[in-house]
């Protein structure tokens, strides 16, 4: 069975058809990308999957549980991290603390009004930093941080409670070449080594056809294609799409 | 009630409606395109009233120059209000929305204490409107003149609002900067006096508004604070930046409240309803209705997402070794004072002021700073464990122990309810909820006789015996306050702590790792109200009563100004600045009768000069220093 089951989801903003009628399945251990056009419906769909915004129809389902009609925090709990487009951290907490925060939230104990947070979880905080490159900045604030730095304590942050699922938003966007690559490539370790399942949507097509299993595209609101970096490369629908048919210049 | 009597209550509504119209829609004008809530709107209202009794007494005897006299008082309080931006307003645009309010609230000081100079402390009594002094009848009740002439005002003033907003370019200049004014300013217009121009309109209003009253109150001191509150609940109802959306809000509420004087007392289930009494509470009722059900007004949109003024904040941290021994030692100077008694007779009655101050400013904070939550009605839950302490002391004859415990959770409860309903607004919504919650608490405290001895409120509530000295007091009060800051500072190193912190940094990341960002909210508004009902318990028993003045909006402002004027981003600022403040309070107080305006002066000047506060901008220059030194010797080091 799939992880996730997305099926006949519909969302309209007024007149716009913003997602007409989208399915899709992500089988566990692999690492989707989500492409189109600026307004095509990719960010309009990760904010249905994360609970921000409600489907005017259809069904989200993870290991055949409902998403749709939850809110962005229990469907946390149900195993889904996330990363936002414009990082969300907390920036007047220091990096150690927005890790500890995760893990106080994961085992309920966020409540607790006496015994000094920074004594719950610095070792496995600091292991989770590791993983990313950021434990030797665990002692700075994250408002100071430079904007590559935010994105890596982010995921961080995203993996902390052990997802099974975890959404990306254009997690590389902001970010130096180099530093992409290495993010991404992370992203990828962890999805072979926990078996873990993402889907992204990025910009960056380097990024995608180097590194994504497989990828789905959305042009106004419709799934247009489906497949591996081969079958998209030389998909006529996908080309029109990004590249246009070339008839508006016969037309002149 | 008769049918007479139900109409012309209905019309009286419509007179009350155009002039809180008036003044209101200068007040949502300044902050659609400013985005300053000008606190000091209804002092510009009681200014246009006073100056228009000057006038009017001059040259109103003709019916001409009366209305003329009436323009230009109008026109007197717009150039004021202009000069005032240009100098002041100006240099705190940027600066984060509370010390905007601040600034303001600095002025509603110094105005007050220039009226107080010029017109004095007597209420004044106006002359009435030449060719409008008598009354028409209605159903065999009589009427005045002037107040259809009101009637008309409204509406009239409200049409020529829209023509000159819809039909004119500066109108569009106006709307356009309502909604994005960095794009307007990208366009090449000059912000500086478009926001001039508008706080003049918006001063010019609310003249006009105070002005107008003046053949039917008396100009006094106390009209500034009781029309802002009002005002501000228009504005809010209606939707902040909406002018026809205060006009409706204007008319719900002066309707709503002439219905209650209408109805007198019902009898519902053998109960009496004071229904004429409800009309101080009415208006924070439908308030608090109406941000329920529409979080932004009647005719309001969605404000776009505040700036977060805290994200830039520095992580707490444990305090140096050096900063706890000078607690340590500043902690046994505070218990020596006692030995000292003879030097410093008045030193234990002003120190016991200031840890009260301390520990209230303190529970403002711990919901204010780290919570993210502008409360502007603090003084209800101070009210509510003061007046909970009191009534079990003198009506249930409970011991002070007991009293000192169960006091302070009336205003748990307090928290608990308005609370819930605070979480769930954001940014100046939720201090204005605040605020009107804090309204009705106190005007049913003031009416309520029964219970809480109405005006007068209660008193002989003494301690106990054992603690009835001076002295005992003192040590008493001494040791609640330290325990109270070290158990909230202990609560915000801890889980929950940093989970109020969260919340507030990014409730979007905290949503996304499972925080109940409400929740946690909620509990930090009990936490900070269940101290805030400490300090207003112990409160009673040092002054040995309490009456509904202690927990008026005055205190609310005293609590936001002590946290502010030491700095909202340290813990030790709310301490320090209740200190100063209750200090200069006392100090000022004795040696001049314009205490207020010194006051206002040196906000003012904090505001302008230290905008992190005091210990905020103590803490930024030890930063500075530490920063700069090595980097100097390095330098040296280098040009070797």
């Amino acid at each position: 069975m799939s992880l996730l089951t997305i099926n006949n989801i519909n969302k309209a903003f007024g007149g716009v058809k913003a997602i007409n009628n989208v399915s899709f399945e992500l089988p566990r251990g692999q690492l989707l990308a989500l492409l189109g056009p600026n307004g095509a419906g990719k960010s309009t769909c990760f904010n249905m999957l994360n609970g921000q915004l409600k489907p005017d129809s259809g069904s989200i389902k993870l290991e055949g549980v409902e998403l749709v009609g939850r809110h962005p925090r229990q469907i946390w709990n149900e195993g889904v991290g996330r990363t936002f487009q414009i990082s969300a951290t907390f920036g007047s907490l220091t990096v150690l603390e927005n890790l500890q925060m995760v893990l106080l939230s994961r085992d309920k104990k966020l409540f607790r009004l006496w015994t000094p947070a920074a004594s719950y979880y610095k070792e496995e905080a600091l292991v989770l930093l590791d993983q990313v490159g950021m434990a030797d900045q665990a002692d700075r604030a994250c408002s100071v941080l430079a904007y590559g730095d935010v994105k890596r304590v982010e995921l961080a942050m995203a993996l902390a409670h052990d997802p099974k699922l975890l959404l990306m938003d254009e997690p590389t966007a902001g970010m130096a070449p180099k530093e992409r690559n290495q993010l991404v490539m992370l992203v990828k370790k962890m999805v072979i080594d926990r078996n873990l399942s993402v889907l992204f949507t990025e910009h960056s097509m380097d990024v995608v056809f180097e590194h994504a299993d497989r990828m789905i595209v959305f042009a106004r609101g419709e799934l247009i294609a489906d497949g591996g970096a081969e079958d998209i490369r030389n998909d006529p629908k996908v080309r029109e799409v990004y590249f246009g048919s070339g008839k508006s210049f016969e037309a002149a | 009630m008769t049918l007479s009597g139900l109409l012309v209550q209905l019309l009286n509504g419509l007179v009350d409606a155009s002039s809180l119209f008036l003044v209101a829609s200068g007040l949502s004008l300044i902050f659609g395109v400013t985005r300053i809530m000008n606190f000091a709107h209804g002092s510009f209202y009681m200014l246009g009233v006073y100056v228009a009794y000057t006038f009017v007494s001059h040259m109103g005897e003709s019916v001409g120059g009366f209305w003329v006299a009436i323009i230009l008082s109008s026109l007197m309080v717009a150039l004021l209000g202009a000069l005032i931006e240009i100098v002041i307003l100006r240099r705190v645009y940027r600066a984060p929305e509370l010390f905007q309010l601040l600034a303001t609230f600095s002025l509603v000081l110094i105005l007050q204490d220039l009226a107080l100079f010029i017109w004095g402390p007597e209420d004044l009594f106006g002359p009435r409107a030449p060719g409008l002094t008598g009354s028409i009848e209605i159903l065999g009740r009589n009427f005045p003149q002037y107040n259809l002439v009101m009637i008309v005002i409204g509406p009239a003033v409200l049409g020529i609002l829209w023509l000159l907003l819809n039909k004119t370019r500066w109108g569009v200049l106006i709307r356009a900067a309502t909604q994005d004014r960095e794009m307007v300013s990208t366009l090449g217009v000059n912000q500086a006096w478009l926001f001039t121009s508008v706080f003049a309109l918006g001063c010019f209003l609310a003249g006009l508004g105070g002005a107008l009253q003046e053949p039917r109150i008396p100009a006094n001191l106390a009209l500034d604070l009781e029309s802002i509150g009002t005002a501000f609940v228009v504005v809010v109802v209606g939707g902040m930046g909406s002018i026809p959306g205060a006009f409706l809000a204007a008319l719900l509420i002066a309707e709503v409240k002439a219905l209650c004087i209408a109805l007198g007392t019902i009898h519902i289930f053998g109960i009496d309803f004071p229904m004429s009494k409800m009309t101080l509470v009415a208006e924070f009722l439908i308030m608090a209705i109406i941000l329920v059900i529409r979080p932004w007004g009647l005719l309001g949109k969605p404000q776009a997402t505040a700036r977060n003024d805290h994200s830039a904040e520095p992580p707490l941290r444990p305090s140096l070794p050096i900063f706890k021994w000078c607690t340590a030692a500043l902690v046994l100077a505070l218990v020596l004072v006692p030995v000292f008694e003879e030097t410093f007779p008045y030193a234990q009655i002003i120190l016991v002021e200031i840890f009260i101050a301390v520990l209230f400013a303190a529970s403002l904070h711990f919901v204010m700073g780290p919570g993210g939550m502008h409360s502007f009605g603090h003084a209800a839950y101070f009210g509510l464990g003061a007046y909970g302490a009191a009534i079990l002391v003198v009506t249930w004859k409970l011991p002070m122990e007991l009293a000192l415990i169960a006091g302070p959770l009336l205003a748990v409860l307090g928290a608990l309810v308005f609370g819930w309903f605070s979480v769930r607004l954001s940014g100046v919504y939720l201090a204005m909820l605040t605020f009107a919650f804090a309204q009705i608490v106190w005007s049913i405290v003031y009416q309520w006789d029964d219970v809480t001895g109405g005006s007068n409120g209660i008193f002989g509530v003494w301690p106990s015996d054992w603690l009835s000295s001076t002295t005992a007091l003192y040590y008493l009060t001494l040791s609640i306050m330290l325990a109270g800051i070290l158990i909230l500072r202990r609560i915000l190193f801890a889980p929950f702590g940093l989970a109020i912190r969260a919340a507030r940094d990014s409730s979007l990341r905290a949503d996304a790792i499972g925080v109940d960002v409400k929740r946690v909210q909620w509990v930090a508004f009990v936490v900070a109200g269940l101290f805030g009902g400490i300090a207003g318990a112990v409160y009673v028993f040092s002054k040995g009563g309490i009456s509904p003045e202690a927990i008026g909006v005055g205190r609310s402002i005293d609590g936001l100004v002590m946290v502010l004027l030491g700095g909202v981003q340290t813990l030790f600022g709310p301490i320090v600045g209740a200190s100063i403040f209750t200090w200069l309070h006392d100090s000022v107080a004795r040696e001049t009768d314009y205490w207020k305006a010194v006051l206002g002066m040196i906000i003012l000047l904090i505001v302008l000069i230290f905008p992190a506060g005091i210990v905020g901008t103590l803490s930024h220059l030890w930063q500075w220093i530490k920063h700069h030194r090595p980097l100097q010797t390095k330098k040296v080091e280098a040009s070797k």
